[in-house]
Order: C-alpha cells, then structure tokens, then sequence
C-alpha cells in the first residue's frame, strides 16, 4: 500500500468552524456587555457572571454524567448559557436563586431534552422566565446603575427601568451608554452593538433576525405610539435581538423562516410591552415564537433546484 | 385473556399501569388539584369511591348494556355515584369541597373512570372488576399525592399545610410547574418500569400499556410502520 488513496465520502471541504469556535465567538461577543456591566454595577456583576457560568458547566458535566454520555463542556456552550443567564439577572439577585436557573437552563431544558441541538427553547431565557415567574420580586429588584440620573439620591434604593420610568427621566445618551436599571447584560447598547457587529463579521449570526426583530418592533412602537428609539434602547430587546433569537438550535434555518420568526418577536415584544401588566416582553416574545419554529421551518421549506410545483388539477 | 390473580388486577393499577404516570389518562384533575398534598388526597378518594362503585355496578349490568349504547350507560352510571360522592364531600368535608371548586363534579368525565368501564368493567366479573377499580384509585391517588407533595414543598415550603421552608419557588404551584413535575413523574416511572421489566419487544403492540385491553387486537398504526420496515428490507 505505497499510494495513500483517501477514500470518504462528501463533503471533502472543511472549514474550520466547530461548535467550540462558534461558542467563543459568542463569548468574546458578550465580553463588551460584561465588562460594561462590571462599570455599571460593580464587581458583584462579575461574581454573579462567575457563579452562573461556574454552575452550568458544573451541572452540565454532572448531569451528561449521570446520563451516560459523553462529556459536552468542552464545546464551551455550557459557558455561554451561564453568561447569557448572568447578564439576564439583576446584580443583587441571590446567588441560590441564580443557581436554580442554572438547574433549570442546563439540566432541565438542555439535557432532558437531549444536549446540545436538542432543546427546543433557548435555555438561558427559559431559565430566565422561570426565574422571572416564581421569584417575582427578587427578579424585579433594581439597583441604580452607575451615573443614572437618580442615582445621587439614596444608597441601595430601587429604581425603575426604563421601561416603566417616567418619560425624560433617561435620555438616549443615557440608555446608550448604560446609565440605567436593568439586568447587567442588557443596559449598555453600545456594548451589545459592539458584539452584535463583531458576530455578524465573523459570520457567526446573519444580520437578518436582529435587523428583522429591531425593523418590526420599531414599526410596531409606531403603530401603537410608543417612542421607537426609546423603545430599542430600552430593557432587553437588543441582547435578546442580538443574542438570544439567533440561537441556531432554536432559530428557523430557512431564510423566511427567519424573518417571519423575527418579524413574530418584534410583533410580540412591543404588544406585550404596551399592553400586558409586565414591563417587559422580549424573553415571552422569543420564547413563545421558538416553540413555533417547527411550524415556520415547514411552512417556508425552500424549492429544490429544479423542482416544478405541481399544479392544482395535475393527476397524481 | 389469559386467566391472572385478583391480586395482579388489584396491584397493577398501582404501579406497572398506574393511570396516571403509565396510561396518561386523567390528566386533567392530576396538573389542576395537585398544588397542595391536601387537595391530592381529597380528588384521589373521591374519584376512587367513584371508580370502585361505577366499576362494580357496569360490571354487574354488563350482560344488560346494549353495547351500542354503552358510552351513555356509563355516563349515567358514573355521573350517579359523583353525585352522590360530591353530596357527602359538601356536607361531611366542605373545605375539600371548596379547594376542589368544579374539579369534583367533573370527575364524570374523569378519563380513567371512563376508561376502566370500557377496559376492564365492561368485559370482567363483579369481583375482579371492583379490585381493578381500587387498585386504579390507589394508583391516582398515590400518583396525585406524589405531585401534590412536591409541588406543595417547592411551591409553598410546606408539607400537608406545614409550613418548614422559608423559601417558596412559585413556578411549582403555578401550571407551568405543574406540567414540568407531570413531566418528570412520567420520566421516572418509565424508568423504573422498563428496568423493573425487561421487556424485549416482540410484537408492535408490546410497548403500549393498553395492549392487554385493547379492542382491535393489533395496533393500526405500528403494523403498518413494521410492514414498512420488512418492505424495505426486502
């Protein structure tokens, strides 16, 4: 056997892309927005980051253990739900409350339904809306951000978001820059727009899903005379545009697919914000239009190439 | 039918074809009263006093039951006795009457109720009939008390009202909590079953747990995939 014949079958191109360099990409992503939470509010930002991440891949180790099968922490995608879950949490937040969302996120909607791939919701805003639903309160709970315009006035009082502060508390400038109440990840625009454009470099994301989600809800403010900017600014629409609707296990993979699924999370997200009793909608938004991604992907699968549609009266 | 124990009719119901966990059946009542132990205990008793007697009763009228007619028979019969059972709930038990609201009087259209008539009380003897009533009532009940207990410990940190955590998860007593303990209740109990059992499959019919009672014999659906799969083998 001197003539060394590699005999496999297709495809005989690789790229260099694998789900670990896919999930580091994401992370260097949200570095921007957790290092701008780290400013805004304090160090605690970063151990709330750092026991998040450390429970999910902790629990994702252990639970592929107990199921049998084979170690999956090494794909990093375990890092990037505790970092999304993190920057979803307020700062104060107990950290037992942000280990059960870790539970939640990683053993219940990952690997119950199968791993990496398998989930059929985001597990981070899973995780998040369980949260959100059974520790009402403590999930509400706000701390003044750095520089915001009330901040001066009390030590460790509440304040509101932008979402339910008056109008002109908060100016575009101040929202931009993160100079408001929120979860940690999502104040700082620019920080999420900085990873959102770098993703959409490294072609990790298409634009389509964010732009499409940011076009609808922006239109959709219109419609019901919210102020658009103020709306996109605001709460946590941009790191869900940008972070947790373009999940690819819980994203339509057809182009249309995508645009109807983001076009559906803008549509919800602004109507659940101008007419529910929750301040905010995009992880109900998101999470409500990826259980219907199934029916999106089948109702927009693409022609073959040179596939001729039947017509109506054809005989079979 | 092969010829088994009255004490097998008795005990299957509780674990290897517990209504709810195995044959999914009464859902409805298991996700909505379970939120605390209480509440559990109370449907599960009810609907097996229910289940025991509609059992006994269609089985002693099983020769007179125009089998078209049979569904309305057992209706009648069944919407009897929840009557009655809600009756005495009102005037011996009036705060269980009250944490049920509607689920009590629609325990007649309770699925198990229903469907062990049509399964088992419909075909068998008195006896063995009012044995696979009881088991099956047991096995609600224990599954009810199961998913009350947890959803109650979780959801309010407290045991049959006993209040020992000082942390409460609300998604537990809420419905979504409720689906993911079903859920997971089901997970368990198919795990335990398949190791306890060891079945090997062998016909299309053996994975399903209503095979022994099933009507047609053979299931539709599963024949015609295995036909499908000699077809391709071919």
């Amino acid at each position: 056997m001197e003539v060394k014949l590699h005999v496999s079958s297709s495809p005989h191109f690789k790229s260099n892309n694998s789900t670990r360099r896919i999930m580091l990409d994401v992370i260097i992503a949200l570095c921007p927005a957790a290092i701008a939470a780290c400013v805004i509010f304090g160090m605690r930002s970063l151990v709330l980051i750092a026991v998040c991440v450390a429970t999910c891949v902790l629990l994702e180790y252990v639970s592929r253990k107990i199921m049998k099968r084979d170690t999956t922490i090494g794909d990093l995608s375990a890092v990037v739900t505790g970092l999304l879950l993190a920057l979803n949490l307020p700062v104060d937040i107990n950290p037992l409350i942000a280990m059960f969302g870790c539970l939640i996120a990683i053993v219940v909607v990952k690997q119950m339904f199968g791993g990496i791939g398998m989930n059929f919701v985001n597990p981070a805003l899973a995780a998040r809306i369980v949260l959100l639903v059974s520790f009402p309160s403590a999930m509400m709970h706000w701390v003044p951000a750095l520089g915001a315009p009330q901040a001066a006035a009390v030590d460790a009082a509440t304040s509101a978001t932008p979402l339910v502060a008056e109008p002109g508390v908060y100016s575009y400038v101040d929202l931009l820059l993160g100079r408001c109440s929120g979860s940690i990840g999502e104040v700082c625009a620019v920080a999420l727009i900085l990873g959102g454009i770098y993703l959409v470099i490294r072609r990790v994301i298409s634009p389509i899903i964010p732009c499409v989600y940011l076009a609808t809800a922006a239109l959709m403010s219109l419609i019901v005379g919210l102020d658009p900017l103020y709306q996109l600014l605001s709460g946590g629409i941009l790191l869900g545009a940008i972070f947790m609707a373009t999940d690819y296990t819980t994203s339509p993979v057809t182009k249309w697919g995508k645009v109807i699924f983001a076009f559906g999370c803008g549509v919800l997200t602004i109507l659940l914000r101008a007419f529910s009793n929750m301040p905010e909608g995009v992880s109900f938004s998101i999470l409500l239009m990826n259980i219907l991604v199934p029916l999106i992907e089948r109702a927009t699968v693409p022609r073959t190439l040179g596939y001729v549609k039947k017509k109506k009266g054809a005989q079979k | 039918m092969a010829k088994r124990s009255l004490f097998h009719e008795f005990t299957k119901g509780i674990v290897k074809e517990n209504p709810v966990l195995c044959l999914v059946l009464g859902t409805c009542p298991t996700l909505a009263v379970t939120t605390s132990a209480f509440n559990a205990i109370g449907m599960g008793v009810a609907a097996t006093a229910v289940l025991i007697c509609s059992n006994a009763v269609i089985s002693a009228l099983r020769r007179f039951i125009p089998d078209k007619v049979r569904i309305p028979a057992y209706i009648t019969i069944i919407a009897g006795f929840v009557t009655i059972v809600q009756m005495l709930v009102k005037a011996f038990a009036p705060a269980i009457n009250d944490s049920l609201g509607i689920f009590l009087p629609l325990i007649v259209v309770n699925c198990i109720i229903l469907g062990r008539a049509e399964m088992f009380a419909g075909k068998n003897p008195v006896l063995p009939s009012i044995l696979d009533g009881l088991g099956m009532g047991v096995g609600f009940t224990a599954a009810l008390l199961c998913m009350g207990i947890i959803r109650e410990f979780f959801g309010s940190g407290s045991v049959f009202g006993m209040q020992i955590m000082p942390v409460n998860i609300l998604i537990f007593i809420l419905p979504p909590g409720g689906f993911f303990v079903f859920g997971m209740l089901i997970m368990l109990a198919n795990k335990l079953n398949t190791r306890a059992g060891k079945k090997v499959k062998t016909t299309p019919c053996d994975g399903c747990p209503m095979a022994e009672n099933c009507s047609t014999k053979t299931c539709e659906k599963t024949e015609n995939t295995a036909k499908e799969a000699t077809v391709n083998a071919d």
